[in-house]
């Protein structure tokens, strides 16, 4: 894409951060004290939790009468291996010729990789929705990669039993207390958790060797697996 | 099974029924009791279209213990989505529901959309919202079809099939293809609606309708389908919401959520529809839900085919549309905007998104977090089918062995949603 091409006009960079939400305002004055850092990114709230707050929280906000959060929509992690914390907005620069504040074009060619950042490298992701109010809201916890244990929600919502057994089959997190932390996809005995973003999309672990025509030829090369955290054998069979 | 349960003061406590420690402990010390037979219910049985065991433990007939097991069909969609740029990902979209696949390329474009702040056309909302109601009532006829026949009701099973083909013949000609349609862009559609696509839907759509009414007839007054459906299946509503169950089952648990009327999208906020709920929670409710769903859906239609504005069907964006090819060997900009999009895959703002809209199975949702590329950094799939199967063990337990085969169809798992 072209600089000069045109781009859609860019609000004015506020002078303080804006308001937040009126689920947000209630979410803050019942947990705020435990919450990180809370945003309205493309509108949907989110709130960042410390991993030792999570099981206070969340009662919190399922058993509230003004919040309740009865549905545990989705579990999931993200892998933020060699990325700092999130991906933040590019800044806005303030347009002489048009004057206007604007997003400076940029492309790939021109990303600079960010150094990797300090924080933990997983985050894991709950989304929760009140059939009551019909509101939603998203939390982020970080867990360090060296450890990557955090408490399971499957008691407040049963429904985060399965999910998180496929967080943990396909990221190797660990949900201490879970009543059934098994892998629900993959096969027993599989090595590492694939979704890891130092998990090659091509390296192969067939359940059993090919042995039918032509399998004497060497297969496809295997792509030598590198996953730091997850070379040990899967122990919690 | 552990019971996750026991702390959750909003879901009442299990059904009493005897517990499969108690009887294997009774069985060894008195010798009075039964051992319990263990029972594979699957990988590949008839019943389960779609690739999925149910380990099952027997006192008799009665259903001690189920463990459901998924994961046959794992193709590591979301590896794979890391890799494409976000238009590449559309085709593996169509895999998710193979038999409701416009919805499913509706929810992740729409995604992408709000990542990018597009508002598209008019008329390409319309568009959707034809293509998506028309594979809703595919999704449903292959449902209840199927489910019919594995209850020995071959008839409806055809004739549904048949209004199933009736249906896939419009989706057919709006993007040229029956099931893997691909048939929505991001920021647009494939292609605009063709010619005469108004009375060509209106005699299929009629036509498809009379054979519902027939497999109606015989299937909601038939004694033997009845009596297997009504009362099976049982999932109280809060257990429903506690294990994220959306969509029909849901609604047949009387709670009346639909993101269709509760967090409108698309043009659904002008179309006049009723939203069928059940109040039995069982799975005679699903199916009158399901039927009631594709008669809605036809309204829902034939309203968008009498609304439909004129105007552009795919939105005038650098950063997403594809130049004509004229324009393309012609003009300056548009060389470099295809060029970019080849290479780069778009300009995408970093940041995470989530956006979720009401499929035939219930919620499904996509969360894509952007690094700032033309690939997304994460692409993960909400998808319904696996959430409403996760209860499927418990709602079986206490239960006969014969109610295995209509709770499993009515809970309509598609392989391709649940184990992505």
């Amino acid at each position: 894409m072209p600089g000069d091409s045109p781009q859609p006009p860019a609000a004015p960079v506020p002078a303080e951060p804006p308001a937040p939400s009126a689920l947000m305002a209630a979410v803050l004055a019942r947990v705020g004290t435990m919450v990180l850092e809370h945003h309205a990114e493309f509108g949907d709230d989110r709130i960042h939790v410390a991993r030792e707050h999570l099981l206070e929280v969340c009662p919190a906000l399922r058993d509230s009468p003004e919040l309740g959060f009865d549905m545990c929509l989705d579990v999931t992690a993200v892998d933020y291996f060699g990325n700092p914390d999130g991906f933040r907005m590019p800044p806005r620069v303030w347009d002489e010729n048009r004057g206007e504040w604007r997003r400076p074009p940029q492309s790939r060619h021109h990303l600079v990789p960010p150094p990797r950042g300090p924080e933990p490298r997983f985050a894991v992701v709950y989304h929760l929705l009140s059939t009551r109010h019909l509101h939603r809201l998203r939390i982020k916890v970080r867990v360090p990669e060296d450890d990557p244990t955090i408490a399971t929600v499957s008691e407040l919502w049963p429904g985060a039993n399965w999910l998180e057994r496929e967080t943990y089959d396909l990221y190797g997190i660990r949900f201490t207390g879970h009543p059934d932390l098994r892998r629900i996809y993959l096969y027993e005995g599989f090595v590492g958790h694939p979704l890891r973003k130092d998990y090659a999309k091509e390296h192969e672990q067939p359940i059993e060797e090919y042995t039918g025509p032509g399998a004497k030829e060497p297969r496809r090369p295997q792509v030598e697996y590198v996953g730091p955290a997850s070379k040990e054998p899967d122990r919690t069979r | 099974m552990s019971d996750p349960q026991a702390k959750n003061p909003t879901v009442p406590a299990e059904p009493p029924v005897r517990r499969h420690e108690e009887l294997e402990l009774g069985a060894a010390a008195t010798g009075a009791l039964e051992p319990l037979m263990r029972l594979q219910f699957g990988p590949s049985h008839p019943a389960t279209h779609g690739t999925v065991r149910i380990m099952l433990d027997l006192d008799g007939e009665r259903i001690v213990k189920a463990d459901v097991e998924i994961g046959y069909l794992h193709r590591g969609f979301e590896k794979e989505c890391e890799t494409g740029y976000y238009y590449q990902n559309i085709p593996y979209t169509d895999r998710l529901n193979y038999s409701s696949a416009v919805l499913c390329n509706t929810a992740y474009c729409m995604a992408v959309e709000k990542l990018l702040g597009i508002v598209t056309p008019e008329r390409c909302d319309f568009i959707r919202v034809i293509g998506c109601e028309l594979s809703r009532m595919a999704d449903h006829m292959l449902c209840v079809g199927s489910s019919a026949m594995e209850l020995a009701a071959f008839t409806p099973f055809l004739y549904l099939l048949e209004a199933r083909e009736l249906v896939l013949d419009q989706i057919d000609a709006l993007c040229g293809a029956r099931v893997t349609t691909n048939a929505i862009r991001i920021g647009g559609v494939i292609a605009d609606l063709p010619e005469g696509f108004r009375d060509f839907s209106t005699v299929k759509l009629d036509r498809a309708i009379k054979l519902l009414d027939d497999a109606h007839k015989i299937l909601t007054d038939n004694i033997v389908f009845r009596r297997r459906l009504e009362g099976t299946g049982y999932l109280s509503p809060q257990d429903l919401i506690a294990y994220g169950v959306t969509g029909p089952l849901l609604r047949a648990g009387g709670v009346a959520l639909d993101l269709r009327r509760a967090q409108p999208y698309l043009v659904y906020p002008q179309l006049d529809f009723d939203v069928p709920v059940g109040e039995h929670s069982d799975n005679f409710d699903r199916y009158l839900v399901r039927m009631e769903e594709i008669r809605q859906s036809r309204r829902m239609i034939a309203q968008c085919l009498e609304r439909i504005p004129a105007g552009p069907v795919n939105v005038d964006d650098p950063r997403v549309r594809w130049p004509a090819k004229n324009q393309v060997f012609g003009r300056m900009e548009e060389l470099i905007d295809q060029f970019k999009l080849v290479t780069e895959g778009g300009l995408f703002p970093p940041g995470e998104v989530y956006f979720g809209l009401e499929s035939s199975n219930g919620e499904l949702g996509f969360y894509l977090v952007s690094d700032g590329t033309g690939k997304p950094y994460k692409c993960r799939a909400r998808s319904p089918s696996f959430s409403n199967m996760s209860p499927l063990g418990r709602s079986l337990i206490g239960r006969q062995l014969a109610d295995v085969v209509p709770t499993f169809g009515m809970t309509n798992m598609v392989g391709g949603e649940c184990d992505r």
